[in-house]
Formats: C-alpha cells, structure tokens, sequence
C-alpha cells in the first residue's frame, strides 16, 4: 500500500523524535557510563578517571543493593495491585447508572492531578502523622491506640500514597474499556441466566486485557521512578530505599559521582530488562 | 571597580557611599537560604539593604534537606547560579578546603566586627585561619523543661543535669493518658537529625565515631550503652511516632504541651517561649544538656553561616550583603522590630553583654554555656582523628551518617534491636569508609 | 415493578459511588478546608470540619513569603511549553508510524518507551555539567526541552494509538482525490485526530506540571515552577498545616481546575490503545 515515496517521507517524519531521543539517551548515558569508571567525589576534589570496574562492584556487592530491589519490586507490584484491582472495581462501578455520574468523576479523576510533592506532604502530616494526623484522631475515636503508620508500616503508606495517585488513572482507561464493551454480549449472557461473578470472568475481564497490560506499562514506567513520595515521607528509612533512591544517596547525600554512576547504569539495565520483558507482553496484546 | 569600591566604602559615610554605590553598581544577587524563623526574618527584613545599596536579592528560600541538595551540586559542579549559600558547620570547613568559597578575612565591612564572633562558632568555620562563612545564628542543644510538670513530678531540675536524672524525670512525667510525654528526642532519620542527637550524646557516655586508624567504632560497648540507654528510654516516656519525629515536630509537641522535656537546639527556646505559638510560653524552664559524669556534655554546636562560593561573579556584593546580615547593627534592627528575644542568637559575644537582650531572653545564658560548653577540637573523651562535635567534618560523613540514622530509627520504630542496628551501623560504615580508601 | 428495582438500584450505585468518590476525594477537600483555618483550628482535636473561623491569612502569608505569579508563570510556560513543542516532534513521527507501519516500527515504539525508563538521579551530574556548559542553568528553556524529551516517549505513542484508530480508507480516498502528503495531514487526518491531540496534551501538561525532580534540581529563581515553591513549605519552624496547605492548593489548583474542565477530552484520547 505504502509507496516507496510515501516511505522514505515517513523516515523523515519520524527522524527528528528519534534524533533527540538518541541524544537525550546517549549523551547523558556516556557521561554517566564515563564517571562510573572513575573515582569521581567532587568534595574531596578527587577525580580519577580510571579504576575499572570498582565501583560497579562495591554497588553490587553492598548489602544495601539486594533490598533495595526488593523493595522497589514489593513496591511497584502492590501499588500496581491496588491501583488496577481498585481501577476495575471502580470502572465497572462507575458504569453503572447513577445519579451525578459526572461529578462522581470529577471526584475521583482528582488525585490525579496533585503533584507527588503536594499529596506526599498533605498525607505524611494531615494523615499519617501520629499525633496531629486524621488517622489517629480516627482510631482514638474508636478507643484504639494512635498507629504510626509511617514507622511501623512505612511500605505500605507510601504504596498507599502512590496508588491513591494512580488509582484514576486505571480508573479512567479501564472505564473506558468497559464502556466499549457492546451491552448486547452482556444483555445475552445474563439472558443465558449467567450468574454476575462467571459474567465478570468470561467477558467483562477478557475483554478488559487489553486495556490493564496498558496500565501496566504505563504506570510501571512511572512507578519505576519514584522519588518525591519517599524523599518527603520517610527519606529512605525503615526499608523504603528503592534502587532509584540508594543511587539518588549515593550521587547526592554521598557525593559519589562514580558509585551512583555505576549504580545508574545498574538501574537502567535492570529497567531495560524489566522494560523488554513487559514490551513484549504489551507488543503481543497490541498485536491482536 | 573593586578597588573604587573599597575606597568608597572607606572615604565616605555609608549613606553617602550607599547613594552612590546605587548609581555606580545596583545590580542583582541570589540567595540560597533555609526556610527556618530566623531566615525568613533576614528575608523580610532585607529590603532595609536593598534600599541603602540599590541592590536587589533574589530569594530561594527551600527546606533544608532540598537547600543542600541544591546548593551542593551547585558548588560541587561549579554552577555559580548563587552569590550566597547559607550552609552549617559541617559543610563550611570541607568547601572552604576545597577553594570553593571566598575568603571572608578581607573585604568585608569596616563595622563588621570578626574579633566579636564567638570563638567556638568561629573556629568551626575557619580553616587555617581562613573564615570561610559568617554565623548568622549560632546553636548548641539544651535540655528545655516544663517547670510545671517537674514540680508536679516532685523533682528539681539541676543546672547540669546528669542522663539518669533526666530520664527518671522522664519516667515520672510522663502521663501518657493525658498525652504528655516526659521525654521528646530526635527519632527521624538522618544525619543532621537523629544522628546529630545521638552522635552528641554517644560523646557523653564517652563514645566515637572512629578510633586514630579511622576503624568504625559501632561495635563498642560504649555505643551500646548510648543507644540502649536511648532506646529505654523513648520507649519508656517517649512520644508515640518519635521515630518521624525532627526538630519541627518536637517542637510542635512541646508547643501543645505534650513533652514534660526536650532536648535541641537552643535556638527553640525563643520558640517554645514565645506566647503567640506556644501553650506553654511561661513555663518552660531551662538546663545544660545532661552528661554522664565522663567530662563531656551531650551538647552539639552549629553555625547556620552565610558563605559565598568563588563561582559567584559578585562577591563584593555578595560580601556586602553578608556583613550587613551577620553585623551588630542587623542584631539592633531585628531588636528594633521584632523585640530582643528574636534576635538571631548564638554568633557574637557582644549579644551576651547586653543587658535589654539578657532581659529579653531568659536562655541566653544556657544558650552561652551550652555553645562554650562544645569542643569540636576535641569532641570525644577518647582520642580521635576528626573534628566536629554531632558530626565528623569528613565529606562521607553526610552519607554514612544518614543511612546509620535510619539504622537507629528502625531500632526506635522497634524494627530491630539495639544490637542489630549497632551491627549493621558498623558493617555499612566500615564498608563505606573502605571503599572512601581509608 | 421492574421499573422500581432499577430505581432502587440505581439509588444503591449513586449512594455507593458517591461514597467512595468522596473518600477518593477527601484528602483534597480536607486540604482546602485546612487552608482556611487558623494554625490552631488545624491541629485542634477533635478536628473541626466547616465550623471555624475562616480565614484567609494562611494564602496572604504564603503570597507575602514567597513570589506565587512568578512560580505560576514558570509552571505555566514550561507545562504548555515542553508540551507543545513535544506534540510538534511527535505528531509527524506518530502520524508515520500509524499510516506507513515499517517493518522496524514497533520496535522503535518500544526503544522510545524504554527511555523512559531511565533513572533520572542516574544521569544528574551529565546533565547539571551540560546545562552549566551551555549556560542555560534556571532557564525555562532548559526545563522545556527537558520536559518534552521526558514525555515525548509518552506523546508519540498516545498519538499512535489514536492515529491507529483511524480508518486508513480514508486516506485511500484522499489520495485518490490527489491530496499529497501536506494536504493529507492538514485536511483529512488532523479534523479527525484533533480529540487525540487535544487528549494528548492535556495529559502531557499534567505530568509537566507536576514533575518534580528536574524542576527542582535545575532551577533557582528565574525558572523555578510551582513544584519549588512548594518545597520551601515543606517542613518551616513548626509544623503549619494551614499554610502548608494554602500553598498546597495555591499549586495544584490551577492544574485541578483545567483538569476538571477538560477532562472529557482528556477521558475521550486516554486510551493507550487499550480498546478496541
């Protein structure tokens, strides 16, 4: 269909994004991968421009590397739980017929446009604070102890904090899903006498496959890089340290220019296999 | 233009040489600087300076931990997008080594006084006989109390109290059903917040950092003493969260009457004695940060400090404005508008010889003795290679310290024990310190 | 009969999603009212819900400490800004993908999304020496081309998948009539993307406005968006929930109320290719 004329004007269409992406991707990344050879910690004013591959393996081998990829994995695959498990409850509800439809959704889409700096503040102090927080007040009015979330579940509030941030937008392209879904196919599955539950397994979710695999690769992107959430609630204490946060310690709290280095290109290759692994899933689905 | 400057700045009076100097040079400069009271204050009153010279400041004015991030990569890279830095104690001696900051031995104004800065503050920002950064406020830690509960408690605050003193008082005040707590102490982690705290009182129970060979010392019996006898004793009157909580949420607890003690900086004594924040402005009382009969107190010591980076191409300025902001006469300004009890303490020895302040503010003697009291020279009872009293003026300190701190909150949080955290204290220091080629 | 169980019902959806749309919402509300109390009415316990002395002070200290229209402006340009100059890179090259498939088009799909995946802290010095070198430190411009290389990855394949979607019949009948490339784009493609377009940008000035690393990192003044102002309220002398808070709102209400009222196109493009 395409001609080779309309061919080669695609290839030009599409150079300049490639173009600035390969330089935003390169030029970065070769200096980066340039200072992970090297002694580089500007405040003892040492830069060596050679050690070999020291300081990937003190990154490697530091005990603090291990959890922190654990941590980050716990991380992002509850906070991709909650926000696409919730996301299907709400789109199927918000489907339903209702009064105020549209301000119910203004209601809920709202999260979504609080920066992370904001919601981050606004729950570690009106919330999870133990003793000023909305949360204590709540349980002390059920006769319970004031809980300190931030210390003793500390995982799990920042997880709800994201995913308070992300459940609309799962919402919204998970709604926009259902929507899609022809009422006809379910108006005869519940003539059929279908039962809700086996309705919601055998078409309501297959037909929703799609639409979650995108979730999931778009908020993994983002997921992948939090950063404000946990500067501002815990700073990397109590087992919140994620990959991205030990080598933001190291380049910014330690000074390490090398050692973060090699924990940058670390992280980006451990990204780039997580990245090839969920493209492929998403490239199938996009497929079909 | 410098030289012409100076000239001025000496031949004429200073109205006459500001008139002309905004003529001659109105130009613009940028100041990093943290969002504390005393900041903020300098920040409102600063159109004073900008009127008299002609000049005009630029404000970025951020929370600590975002400021050092800031300014760090500035300086470490050479940004120069500031003309002045406020930074501490611990960053002072380490840039100014590096030549990254400018001098203040010279070139400041003719009424900025030098020989008046308090000798230890002083000699924190000085590295061989070069001042590096002016003090703009100057802090030890203190033990604040609630008179009121003390007396109810049937104990008699000490001058210098000792640690078991403190925390059987502790002990006795707390009332945990109407929400007083005996004790508040730094939990959150990080080095300048509960490692500051701890890394203070681990001297008093005759605790370091490192022994002469730079070898971590976490697996001492002395740091098990300090982080035991911390531990039982948060748990025992301590506050709910106070693994989260910092300097401003103490300070908020003891403000709402929550804390029958607290232990910080001294500058929080015009906060929590200031009836307009403060419930409990009129009974708080005041003493030495407790020691434990070992020759050292568990008191630190900190500069906030005003310093310019060499990249700056408008040091004069930037000098100027300097001057002005750490001189006596802001002192008097601030005493003029806001009263002398919120004057920027803790700097010059002259403050402490005025009477209209010493009757304003009931902790300025603690505040003096605490400061005096602190020996960055000699922080230790033991022998050590370093300096710096809550901290180790080392640029790895920062790091090590901050993830230690996380160590010891965990172990507040009750997520591990004492021992645990004190074992992996020691493994990630001796670790780093190996990889920092010590 | 019947007509009564689905009014019964659909009073049953209303109740339950109001509820839970409020409790979704409930963070900001509480926020907004926290904004108007006094720094004592904010901490009071038991706390107090919309009987208090309403107060604007919070919002006039906050506009006395800090400069509110600059932050404002700074966020404004570099949002619209890194967006719109996004949309002029990805357009083109999403409308090629989308029209003329190669046979290495997926692949160059998923290598832009991939960097994405870069960690930003990883490449922070590389790029604080190369902004210094250039002399474009707290520049809006810096951020603005920052941004979009952040978000074009995103741009290019929201554009794609709504590109997709478009019949390529009427292409065909298009260039039947002799309509070249230019003419394809600017008269057939464009009225029918528009909606994806718009959707596209829309979500994109969302996420500019709300990144909150390089914004920070890279700015002093001049350049600094309303993500800087926020963080010099992050943690004062004190705990000061109603100030923290009118700042709070002062930086996410501009972006809320454009997302409210847009958000029927942003819901109409924000499909990702999730629906067939």
């Amino acid at each position: 269909m395409a001609t080779e004329h309309s061919r080669s004007s695609a290839r030009l269409m599409i150079a300049p994004a490639v173009f600035v992406l390969l330089v935003w991707m390169l030029v970065p990344l070769i200096m980066t991968l340039y200072f992970s050879f090297a002694d580089y910690r500007p405040l003892r004013a040492t830069f060596e421009t050679w050690i070999g591959f020291d300081n990937y393996a003190s990154f490697l081998t530091s005990s603090s590397f291990l959890s922190s990829i654990g941590t980050t994995l716990w991380m992002v695959g509850s906070i991709l739980l909650i926000t696409i498990l919730g996301g299907v409850l709400l789109a199927l509800l918000l489907d339903r017929p209702m009064f105020g439809q549209g301000i119910v959704r203004i209601l809920v889409i709202a999260p979504f446009f609080v920066m992370p700096t904001v919601s981050a503040l606004v729950w570690k102090n009106m919330f999870f604070n133990v003793d000023n927080g909305l949360f204590s007040y709540l349980f002390k009015f059920f006769g319970a102890q004031p809980f300190d979330f931030l210390s003793q579940l500390p995982l799990f509030s920042i997880v709800i904090i994201v995913a308070w941030q992300w459940l609309p937008f799962a919402t919204l392209i998970l709604l926009t899903a259902v929507q899609s879904l022809s009422s006809e196919q379910l108006e005869a599955a519940e003539m059929d006498g279908a039962p809700a539950l086996s309705r919601f397994w055998h078409i309501i979710l297959p037909h929703l496959s799609r639409a979650i695999t995108v979730v999931i690769l778009i908020q993994t992107i983002f997921l992948l890089s939090i950063f404000a959430e946990i500067f501002v609630t815990t700073n990397g204490a109590f087992g919140t340290r994620t990959l991205t946060y030990l080598v933001y310690q190291r380049v910014l709290e330690s000074q390490n220019i090398g050692l973060g280095s090699a924990g940058g290109i670390i992280a980006v290759i451990l990204a780039n296999i997580v990245a090839i692994f969920l493209m492929r899933i998403v490239g199938k689905n996009l497929d079909n | 233009m410098n030289m012409k400057r100076n000239l001025l700045g000496s031949t004429l009076g200073f109205g006459l040489a500001a008139g002309l100097a905004s003529i001659a040079m109105a130009d613009e400069i940028t100041i990093a600087t943290v969002n504390n009271g005393d900041m903020v204050r300098m920040q409102s009153l600063s159109p004073k300076w900008e009127e008299a010279t002609g000049n005009t400041i630029n404000w970025v004015v951020l929370e600590e931990n975002v400021l050092r991030q800031n300014v760090t990569t500035d300086i470490s890279t050479g940004g120069g997008q500031y003309d002045v830095m406020t930074i501490g104690t611990y960053e002072a001696p380490i840039w100014g080594g590096n030549d990254w900051l400018v001098s203040l031995n010279e070139g400041m104004a003719d009424d900025w006084n030098i020989d008046d800065l308090l000798p230890a503050i002083r000699g924190g920002l000085t590295v061989d006989g070069t001042l590096y950064a002016a003090p703009f406020y100057g802090e030890s830690s203190m033990v604040m109390y609630r008179k009121d509960l003390m007396e109810k408690a049937g104990m008699e605050m000490p001058d210098a109290p000792t640690w078991d003193f403190i925390r059987k008082a502790a002990k006795a005040m707390t009332d945990r059903d109407a929400e007083i707590n005996g004790i508040c102490a730094r939990g959150k982690a990080g080095w300048g917040e509960n490692m500051a705290f701890l890394t203070a009182m681990s001297n008093s129970f005759g605790a370091r950092w490192f022994d002469m060979d730079w070898k971590a010392q976490f697996d001492s019996s002395e740091w098990k003493d300090t982080l035991t006898f911390y531990l039982d004793m948060m748990n025992e009157s301590g506050p709910a969260g106070a693994a989260n909580n910092g300097f401003n949420e103490n300070l908020t607890l003891f403000q709402q009457g929550k804390c029958g003690m607290w232990i910080d900086a001294t500058v929080a004594a015009s906060f929590v004695t200031n009836p307009k924040d403060s419930t409990v402005a009129d009974k708080v009382g005041f003493a030495l940060a407790p020691d434990n009969g070992l020759g050292k107190r568990g008191n630190w010591l900190w500069a906030w400090s005003l310093a310019i980076p060499a990249s700056s191409e408008k040091q004069d300025i930037a000098k100027d404005f300097v001057s002005w902001a750490t001189s006596q006469s802001y002192t008097a300004l601030v005493a003029e508008n806001e009263g002398w009890a919120n004057v920027p303490p803790g700097t010059r020895s002259s403050l402490y010889a005025n009477q209209d302040y010493l009757d304003a503010a009931p902790f300025a003697k603690m505040t003096l003795e605490s400061i005096n009291a602190a020996d960055p020279q000699k922080p230790s009872v033991q022998d050590v290679p370093y300096t710096g009293v809550q901290f180790v003026a080392i640029p790895e300190f920062a790091g090590i310290a901050t993830q230690v701190g996380q160590q010891f909150s965990d172990a507040l949080a009750g997520n591990q024990t004492a021992e645990e955290a004190l074992a992996s204290a020691q493994a990630l220091t001796t670790e780093e310190m190996e990889a920092a080629g010590y | 009969m019947a007509r009564a169980i689905t009014t019964q019902k659909k009073i049953m959806w209303t109740v339950l999603s109001w509820g839970i749309g409020l409790l979704i919402f409930f963070p900001i509300m509480w926020t907004f009212l926290t904004s108007f109390k006094t720094e004592a009415a904010a901490i009071s316990d038991p706390p107090v819900w919309f009987f208090f002395d309403w107060t604007l002070e919070n919002y006039s200290a906050v506009l006395e400490r800090s400069n509110y229209p600059l932050a404002l402006m700074n966020s404004i340009v570099i949002a619209l800004g890194s967006t719109l100059l996004g949309i002029i890179i990805a357009v083109p090259a999403a409308w090629a993908m989308a029209f003329v498939p190669g046979k290495r088009t997926k692949d160059v799909l998923l290598w832009m999304l991939s960097t994405k995946m870069l960690p930003a802290v990883g490449v922070l010095y590389p790029l604080v020496l190369i902004a210094k070198y250039f002399g474009v430190m707290d520049s809006r411009i810096l951020l603005v081309v920052i941004l979009m290389l952040i978000n074009l990855p995103i741009i290019v394949w929201m554009l794609y998948t709504y590109f997709r979607e478009i019949p390529g019949e009427i292409l065909e009948a298009a260039r039947m009539d002799g309509a070249n490339l230019k003419n394809e784009i600017i008269y057939v493609l464009t009225p029918m993307a528009l909606p994806g377009i718009a959707s596209t940008i829309l979500l994109n000035i969302i996420l500019a406005w709300n990144e909150a690393f390089w914004t920070i990192i890279l700015t002093t003044v001049n350049a600094a968006p309303l993500t800087k102002f926020i963080a010099s309220f992050s943690a004062p002398e004190g705990l000061f929930y109603a100030k923290l808070s009118a700042a709070s709102i002062m930086a996410i209400a501009p972006i809320l109320i454009m997302g409210w009222f847009s958000q029927k196109q942003l819901v109409r493009g924000l499909t990702f290719g999730a629906v067939k």
